[in-house]
């Protein structure tokens, strides 16, 4: 027999049953398990067909613009020390790179021949993502996003609602991303017979950290070629912001066999990692067992989930995709806190001196180059996965520099 | 054999199904929640599951979210609900625990299966713990000879229904519908043809059957066919109308009306 991951590329690969090492797997209810296990082979069905790849590349060229530009960021590298260019995400069709991924899972949707999606949004990225591809592929579709963050990004929600989406402002626990997961969870243990899950994000039970991952390695496949095409040798540094970690895994997947090239990803520090309140699941979490697989995350004594705070909606989140967990602990990747303080001072600069409004999850991959620079020199290059534009953020952003009109 | 092997044997060889009531402990507070629980005991309840309250319960309705939330806030762990499992066995009744998997992952499993062993425990139901995922517990619970009480859902495949009753030891919980728990206003074919399915594939496993029982009438009901009948909200929702004696006092009302019920 074949092995299931056979038609994958030679890439780290979780093992058949979804585990990257001690981490990921399925912990879910039972009741899940059948839905999950067709997704699954439907996920290495089409992986394998010609004709949904095709039809795949075709969305991903005229719907959402791709191949994304490199940009060389001059005034940029010149503070940072070291030569910076910036994968720009942001230029995608709803402006991330979330995208990428759910045309995907979209496509995929209509292969296992349901009718309905499902999806959690914390600073809406995905959530307006996913409502734009279920315009798109005429779905209904239902996007669960906490309370608290819907008057965060109630932009973001007024797109959805004009994509024809139904938003439910969650309003149990943290009332943020983790318990819109879980309200997400509930709706698919519910109606699993005509909805699939949207998942956003490389978390979540197997088979999403894979799925999501090669949806969202077009990123890094396309930059390492333009990189070498542009520069002719391979970076020095491919620095992400972390939360879930889905641009992150995007951006490094095509790099992880360069072992010359260093990983960084960069998680949201909040206060400070010494305060408590940050959301640096792998720099300051332990492991544990949260949304359907094992990884680190934010949890007390007594096993609880413990609140995240960021200024970043979209990587406030106490857990993290499990193969970061796996890539941490053999030493591939490095993982390093960016306070909201050090984000936003990229944020601000990068606007300055390139014209770019960054998404604030991005700033926080920016404010990472901007210290790996002064390490590696002018010599140096860094790829920078620019995430998402910052035109949701423009709010938060005024409020945080006084600018507000 | 467990207590909780021996009350579903002993309940069969009486003709009838065993009642199978919950609580989470710590809500209002862990001694009010034991004090529930002992009445459910002495009101006809022959197994108690007791709920370790956790963070981000995604198989849980309004009803035990509301309960189970501020027993999070105020710090409510294993520890407490080893304190329940104890009290429910010296009341004699079989007591199990119920917990999602990461507060006895934190806790750590062979410590866990230790003390619950030792505190008079008989078992634990994983909500969110498949038996692909349960090496080590299986491990454990072999050493502290202690049941491990795995779930089957209408969606559960043939296979899966004989993989899942291979690797449990007690009861297989079966979820009578599709979804999250809280009171139902009918009992769903669904349950029927579950348990039946169930039957045919793994004959000498007893199956218990939850979600969504909330009255004397449907617990008769499911006693008709079942090994078992679980119910939960219900419960719950007796303290959260009323968070003290008078709650409790109601939760064992409960236990007679649903006690009587499977015996009708």
């Amino acid at each position: 027999m074949t092995h299931p991951h056979a038609t994958l590329p030679p890439v780290i690969v979780p093992d058949a049953t979804g585990h990257f090492g001690a981490y990921g797997g399925r912990f879910v209810p039972e009741a899940l398990v059948a839905a999950i296990d067709d997704l699954t082979e439907a996920f290495h069905a089409t992986q394998a067909d010609p004709q949904f790849r095709a039809e795949l590349a075709g969305l991903l060229r005229d719907y959402t613009g791709r191949p994304s530009p490199l940009t060389d960021v001059h005034r940029f590298s010149e503070v940072a020390g070291a030569r910076v260019l910036l994968k720009r995400e942001d230029l995608n069709h709803t402006g991330s790179h979330k995208i990428n991924n759910v045309l995907g899972q979209a496509l995929l949707t209509k292969r296992i021949g349901k009718k309905r999606v499902i999806a959690e949004t914390g600073a809406g990225q995905h959530g307006v993502a996913t409502a734009t591809a279920a315009a798109l592929m005429d779905l209904e579709c239902t996007v669960y996003m906490g309370e608290e963050d819907t008057r965060r990004q109630a932009l973001n929600v007024a797109r959805m609602r004009l994509l024809g989406a139904e938003v439910v402002p969650v309003t149990t626990g943290s009332r943020t991303l983790k318990d819109a997961i879980n309200e997400a969870m509930r709706d698919w243990v519910t109606n699993v017979e005509s909805t699939n899950y949207v998942f956003g994000t490389v978390a979540g039970p197997h088979p999403f950290p894979l799925m999501v991952r090669e949806y969202q390695r077009v990123i890094g496949d396309e930059a390492r070629e333009q990189i070498l095409e542009r520069v002719g040798r391979l970076p020095d540094v491919v620095a992400a912001c972390v939360g879930g970690g889905s641009n992150a895994i995007g951006i490094f997947t095509a790099f992880v066999p360069d072992s010359q090239v260093r990983l960084v990803g960069l998680e949201a520090g909040g206060d400070g990692i010494d305060t408590g309140r940050h959301a640096s699941s792998i720099t300051g979490g332990v492991p544990g067992v949260l949304h359907g697989a094992r990884s680190y995350l934010l949890q007390d004594e007594n096993g609880q989930t413990i609140e995240s705070h960021s200024i970043s909606a979209g990587l406030d989140y106490p857990g993290v995709g499990p193969e970061h967990s796996y890539l941490n602990d053999i030493g591939r990747a490095e993982y390093r806190p960016i306070t909201d303080a050090e984000a936003m001072d990229a944020f601000a600069l990068l606007s300055r001196t390139e014209g770019i409004i960054p998404a604030i999850e991005s700033a926080h991959a920016l404010a990472g180059a901007l210290k790996l620079g002064k390490e590696i020199g002018p010599e140096g290059i860094i790829l920078v996965n620019l995430s998402g534009r910052g035109d949701k953020d423009v709010e938060t952003a005024s409020k945080y520099f006084g600018i507000a009109p | 054999m467990t207590a909780l092997g021996d009350t579903l044997a002993k309940a069969k060889a009486d003709g009838r199904a065993a009642l199978i009531g919950y609580l989470p402990v710590g809500y209002p507070s862990v001694q009010v929640s034991i004090d529930g629980m002992l009445a459910m005991v002495a009101g006809g309840c022959d197994i108690i599951e007791i709920g370790v309250p956790y963070s981000d319960p995604v198989m849980d309705g309004p009803t035990i979210q509301a309960a189970a939330e501020p027993a999070v806030q105020a710090g409510v762990g294993i520890a407490d609900a080893l304190r329940a499992v104890t009290a429910v066995s010296e009341a004699g009744a079989a007591a199990v625990i119920m917990s999602y998997w990461n507060p006895i992952d934190r806790y750590g499993v062979a410590r866990f299966a230790a003390d619950l062993a030792a505190a008079g425990g008989s078992g634990v139901i994983t909500p969110d713990l498949i038996p692909d995922e349960a090496g080590d517990w299986l491990a454990a619970a072999d050493e502290h000879g202690l049941d491990r009480v795995f779930l089957v859902a209408p969606s559960s495949t043939d296979a899966r229904i004989v993989s899942t009753a291979a690797a449990s030891r007690g009861f297989v919980y079966a979820a009578a519908v599709m979804g999250v728990t809280g009171a139902r206003e009918s009992v769903s074919s669904a349950a029927r043809e579950l348990v039946a399915r169930f039957r045919a594939l793994a004959p000498e496993m007893p199956v218990c059957v939850g979600l969504g029982v909330s009255t004397g009438a449907q617990a008769g009901e499911i006693a008709a066919f079942a090994d078992g009948v679980i119910v939960g909200s219900a419960f719950v929702r007796r303290l959260l109308d009323s968070p003290d004696a008078a709650g409790v006092a109601a939760a064992g009302d409960l236990a007679r009306e649903l006690a009587a019920g499977i015996r009708s």
